[in-house]
């Protein structure tokens, strides 16, 4: 079981969050070819390492925001906002 | 063995009376299962799981393998605990086991509790290195918790005599306790393993209580003092009762005052000198200490030979001898190397072949561990992250080696966790020098059969097994373990697998490998890790605020998610088919109403709300006026159908959005999603407020002379209340607001109120059509009603692969703009030719109710497997249509129409004809009444 910062609430148990995937996925607009919309919908990073995903505090303030995960240990090095960079992560 | 008359940490003043296999017993506060049944004389544990030979009690702690017992009586008992683990208590009832517990279908009568705990550092381990911890990092200021697995602490420590500061072990661990437990930072968890360590230093522990407890504790810093585990040796018939382990034939004496008759030790190690001393000074008899070490001559060794103990360098027990009932009567010793054998007379032979560290919690972890030579042992190299192994599970198996560790790793886990101290000497312990040990993965058959020479007790699972599996061509511990199941029983082959994994590096020049370990370190029950999370409170169960109605109603309840809604209201001496068709009759042509309040609702407010959910949803939405409701649906960012719903426009910038039951959570969060993540930059608020309103569906002809007798302000003629439309007025003297929607083609009123005055207006409404003849109706009705206007569910009529178009949705699609899975409706696949389209159809025999999910087949004479073209989403009886019908997807359906499908149910198939999925009314000519 994780425990997550969330950047408002601050740190929470996992159980209080969805996950929501890989962060900073670009939609490349409707006017892209199958191919590229294919990419963009179906394709997602897996590395083994550090991975910026998507979280949402739905059993609390119902905000999304950014992890950085460790893949291979779970550990966690940080929090940002939406709005922020994978450096920003606290 | 037999017990002393004094002696031991027993309460003697009071006996306890327990059962064995039915027999009456007795014992002393303080005793274990297996100490109970040594002192009373009971050798014999059970058959072995295969080969059923005897077994007895081999050591007297978690790690036995063989001692399993099956616990309570009547239909909840525990299976396969172990005797040397389970406390006698007055009234126990344990039956023995061949190392199968039995299961049985009873309900667990305890009440198993969780908590959760926080604390800077977390101690795994009571005894010595544990202790100094603890203590260590509370007088730092750490919040500390302490867990042990045994009733008291100690640790080692209880099982030997041993000084710590000049005075002896049992009266410093007093001391230690007690300062432990008047500090209020400190909390400490007896009979508590530690049993999954989790991410980001969670640990899961289970405290056995009458109700046990699961623990769910996380700390900043975790330190694991959790000892090591004294290893046996191999060698032929070394399974018999009588065999124990050396430092277990300690326990046994120290702490619960119980000796053999004559022993013999065999000691790869010096520490196996200690049982030695130990018997030879509480004045019982040591035939011989047996070591394979050609000179003997550590410090241990040398007090042994002061007391006058026989020692037997450069020799190994070859084989035993028993009596007819299997107990130990007798060794066989060879030198090493070759030799005559001689035989020495014992009923108890005391193993050591030295010590492993319990590395499991390290282990899941994933610590390294690396084979340290010097100890013949594993040891852990670098510890994972917020970790601090200590002691003798780092491989410091010295008292004062244990004392400083426990001192360091205390001192280092509360400096990580932001607590720092003045250093203090540790308490001070004489250091025993000590000879290092022979390494012995097994002493070879004087007659060469290794089949009765065992590695893993639990599995009997011998040499000959492990040479098997070797000459098969296995070189992988962990293909040996599943191959000859070394280390697969419960106990995890604690006492097994550094023996088997020496054995196999005789294949493959000498390098020892060690099987994984896996959490949990012990089995946990089911019904602890479920808790209180049983029966009504297996999961939260949601009613509305009309439940009480349906409850006096007598209604038939269905589950929908956590929701209770009712199914039908059966009347007396009804069928549920008689109440369903009665429900439909009221409302198609009469009057009925149904509790709508579980619909999902939200309300979307702001100047860009209706932007938001024209990007959102697949019609056209800036363009309906306030007052007015339209029927709109969702995609996935795939393309994929999501979910359906009347959107209401109550003001310019203010939305009332109703989605399916089912998916009001799931639509909300996508909608916040959305809002937050791509378009931050829209001035939108989304509240829930599916609890906040109470919703009545009223239906039927009479709909409209209903609500006016429940006296309404508003004016409900067709012209100036039309469809899809929405009105705030007063119903039955309530707030109110009211639309015209409807689910099931008939004129209908759908009236929220706030949910406090649910109950009320289904009263009111429930009195206002008395004389109508107005009734009630469930899930059944609804589903009914609607599939016969072919109004889909979604997740019923369609699945994770159904688009707007295949759903018959294509029409309410907004050419003009785009929106979330637009794009992707553009997709190839999306459009190709033959997609499953939602359809129509009518059994032949319009009394056959074909059941949903049935495949639909062209042919039904075809060979096995068929080509299934489709199937059935839903299938009902209709008491308005007189015959049975249904909605099914079906590959190219439009171009199907008027085709004859089958479906094959068994050997019957059933010929179907496909028609268009609407079914009454279509005109659409009962809508307003």
């Amino acid at each position: 079981m994780l425990q997550i910062r969330c950047p408002w609430c601050g740190p929470r148990e996992e159980q209080e969050f969805h996950y929501g995937g890989e962060a900073h996925v670009h939609c490349p607009g409707s006017d892209v070819d199958d191919a590229g919309w294919a990419r963009f919908l179906f394709y997602r990073s897996n590395p083994a390492g550090a991975f910026a995903e998507r979280w949402s505090h739905v059993a609390g303030c119902r905000r999304w925001f950014h992890v950085v995960r460790d893949t291979m240990t779970s550990e966690i090095r940080g929090s940002y906002l939406t709005t922020e960079r994978p450096e920003d992560a606290r | 063995m037999k017990r002393l008359p004094t002696g031991g940490m027993l309460d003697r003043t009071k006996a306890l009376s327990f059962f064995w296999n039915g027999q009456a017993l007795t014992a002393y506060p303080g005793d274990t299962l297996a100490s109970a049944l040594l002192a009373n004389g009971i050798a014999v544990v059970g058959p072995s799981v295969s080969l059923k030979r005897p077994r007895g009690v081999m050591s007297a702690g978690p790690e036995e393998a063989h001692a399993f017992a099956q616990i309570g009586e009547g239909g909840a008992t525990e299976p396969l605990a172990r005797a040397t683990s389970v406390e006698v208590f007055d009234g126990l009832v344990a039956r023995g086991l061949s190392t199968k517990g039995v299961v049985q279908d009873g309900v667990d009568p305890s009440r198993p509790d969780r908590r959760t705990g926080h604390c800077d550092v977390l101690v795994i381990g009571g005894g010595p290195t544990g202790l100094v911890a603890a203590a260590t990092a509370a007088a730092a200021g750490a919040r500390v918790i302490l867990a042990d697995q045994r009733a008291d602490l100690g640790g080692a420590l209880r099982g030997d005599v041993d000084l710590i500061d000049g005075d002896s072990a049992a009266a410093w661990i007093l001391a230690i306790e007690a300062a432990l437990e008047a500090n209020p930072d400190v909390r400490i968890l007896r009979r508590t393993t530690a049993a999954v360590a989790l991410d980001q230093n969670g640990m899961m522990l289970v405290e056995r209580r009458q109700s046990p407890r699961l623990w769910q504790v996380r700390a900043r810093q975790i330190v694991l003092a959790t000892g090591s585990l004294e290893r046996p040796i191999v060698f032929q018939d070394n399974d018999r009762p009588g065999i124990m382990l050396a430092a277990a034939v300690r326990r046994y004496l120290h702490q619960f005052a119980l000796v053999p008759e004559r022993t013999v030790v065999f000691t790869t190690n010096d520490d196996g000198y200690r049982t030695a001393i130990d018997l030879v000074e509480a004045g019982q008899s040591v035939a011989a200490v047996i070591d394979p070490r050609p000179a003997p001559n550590g410090t241990l060794a040398e007090r042994a030979r002061a007391l006058g103990i026989t020692i037997i360098g450069g020799s190994a027990v070859a084989g035993t001898e028993a009596d007819s009932r299997g107990l130990l009567t007798a060794v066989r010793v060879a030198p090493i190397g070759g030799g005559e054998a001689r035989r020495i007379e014992c009923d108890v032979l005391a193993v050591s072949g030295g010590f492993d560290p319990a590395l499991d919690l390290h282990h899941q972890r994933r610590g390294g561990t690396a084979w340290d030579d010097g100890l013949a042992a594993f040891v852990p190299t670098e510890p994972a992250k917020g970790y601090h192994v200590a002691g003798a599970a780092a491989g410091s198996f010295g008292l004062a080696d244990c004392l400083r560790a426990g001192q360091g790793a205390g001192r280092a886990a509360a400096l990580a966790a932001g607590f720092s101290s003045a250093e203090t000497p540790a308490p001070s312990a004489p250091d025993i020098p000590a000879q290092a040990p022979a390494s012995v993965e097994q002493i070879p058959a004087l007659d060469q059969d290794e089949s009765r020479s065992f590695v893993d007790l639990h599995r009997d699972a011998t040499v000959a097994g492990v040479n098997r599996a070797m000459g098969a061509g296995i070189r992988s511990v962990e293909h040996l373990k599943r191959y000859t199941l070394i280390g697969t029983g419960v106990e995890q082959g604690r006492t097994s697998k550094v023996n088997a994994g020496m054995l196999a590096a005789r294949y493959q020049d000498g390098a020892i490998g060690t099987s994984s370990a896996r959490p949990p370190v012990e089995p946990i029950a089911y019904s602890v890790l479920a808790g209180r999370a049983r029966g009504d409170l297996f999961e939260p169960v949601r009613t509305t605020p009309i439940h009480p109605a349906h409850v006096a109603a007598g209604a038939v309840f269905e589950n929908a998610g956590q929701w209770k809604r009712p199914r039908y209201y059966p009347g007396s001496g009804e069928s549920m088919a008689d109440a369903v068709n009665r429900e439909c009759r009221a409302a198609r042509l009469g009057a009925a109403m149904m509790d709508a309040s579980t619909l999902g609702k939200i309300d979307v407010q702001g100047p860009d709300a209706a932007e938001f959910l024209e990007r959102l949803y697949i019609n056209k939405i800036a363009n309906l006026k306030p007052g007015r409701a339209r029927y709109s649906a969702c995609c996935r960012l795939d393309g994929i159908l999501f979910d359906d719903g009347v959107i209401m426009r109550l003001a310019e910038d203010r939305f009332f959005v109703t989605t399916s039951t089912s998916h009001a959570g799931p639509v909300m969060e996508w909608m916040e999603e959305w809002l937050q993540t791509e378009w931050p930059d829209l001035r939108v608020w989304l509240t829930s407020i599916t609890e906040q309103w109470a919703t009545i569906a009223l239906v039927g002809p009479l709909a409209r002379a209903v609500l006016a007798a429940a006296e309404t302000d508003l004016d409900l003629a067709a012209a100036a209340f039309p469809f899809m439309t929405v009105r705030s007025g007063k119903v039955a003297g309530m707030a109110a607001q009211v639309a015209r929607v409807s689910f099931s083609g008939e004129l209908a009123f759908e009236v929220s109120v706030p949910g406090y005055h649910g109950d009320a207006l289904w009263n009111a409404l429930m009195a206002a059509g008395a004389s109508h003849g107005i009734a009630p109706y469930g899930l059944e009705a609804l589903s009914l009603l609607r599939a016969e206007k072919g109004f889909i569910i979604v997740g019923q009529d369609t699945d994770a692969s159904t688009t707007p178009a295949d759903a018959g949705l294509g029409w309410m699609m907004t050419k003009e703009r785009d929106f979330i899975g637009k794009r992707s409706l553009r997709r190839q696949a999306m459009a190709a030719p033959g997609r499953p389209r939602l359809v129509g159809f009518l059994p032949a025999d319009p009394g056959t109710v074909v059941p949903e999910g049935a495949q639909l087949v062209a042919d039904p004479a075809q060979a096995k497997p068929m080509t299934m073209l489709g199937y059935v989403t839903s299938s009902f009886w209709s008491p308005t249509l007189g015959r049975s019908f249904g909605l099914a997807m079906v590959k190219g359906g439009q171009e199907r129409q008027g085709q004859t499908l089958y479906a094959p149910l068994g050997s019957d198939s059933v010929p179907v004809t496909i028609v268009e999925p609407v079914f009454y009314d279509r005109e659409g000519a009962r809508r307003d009444g």
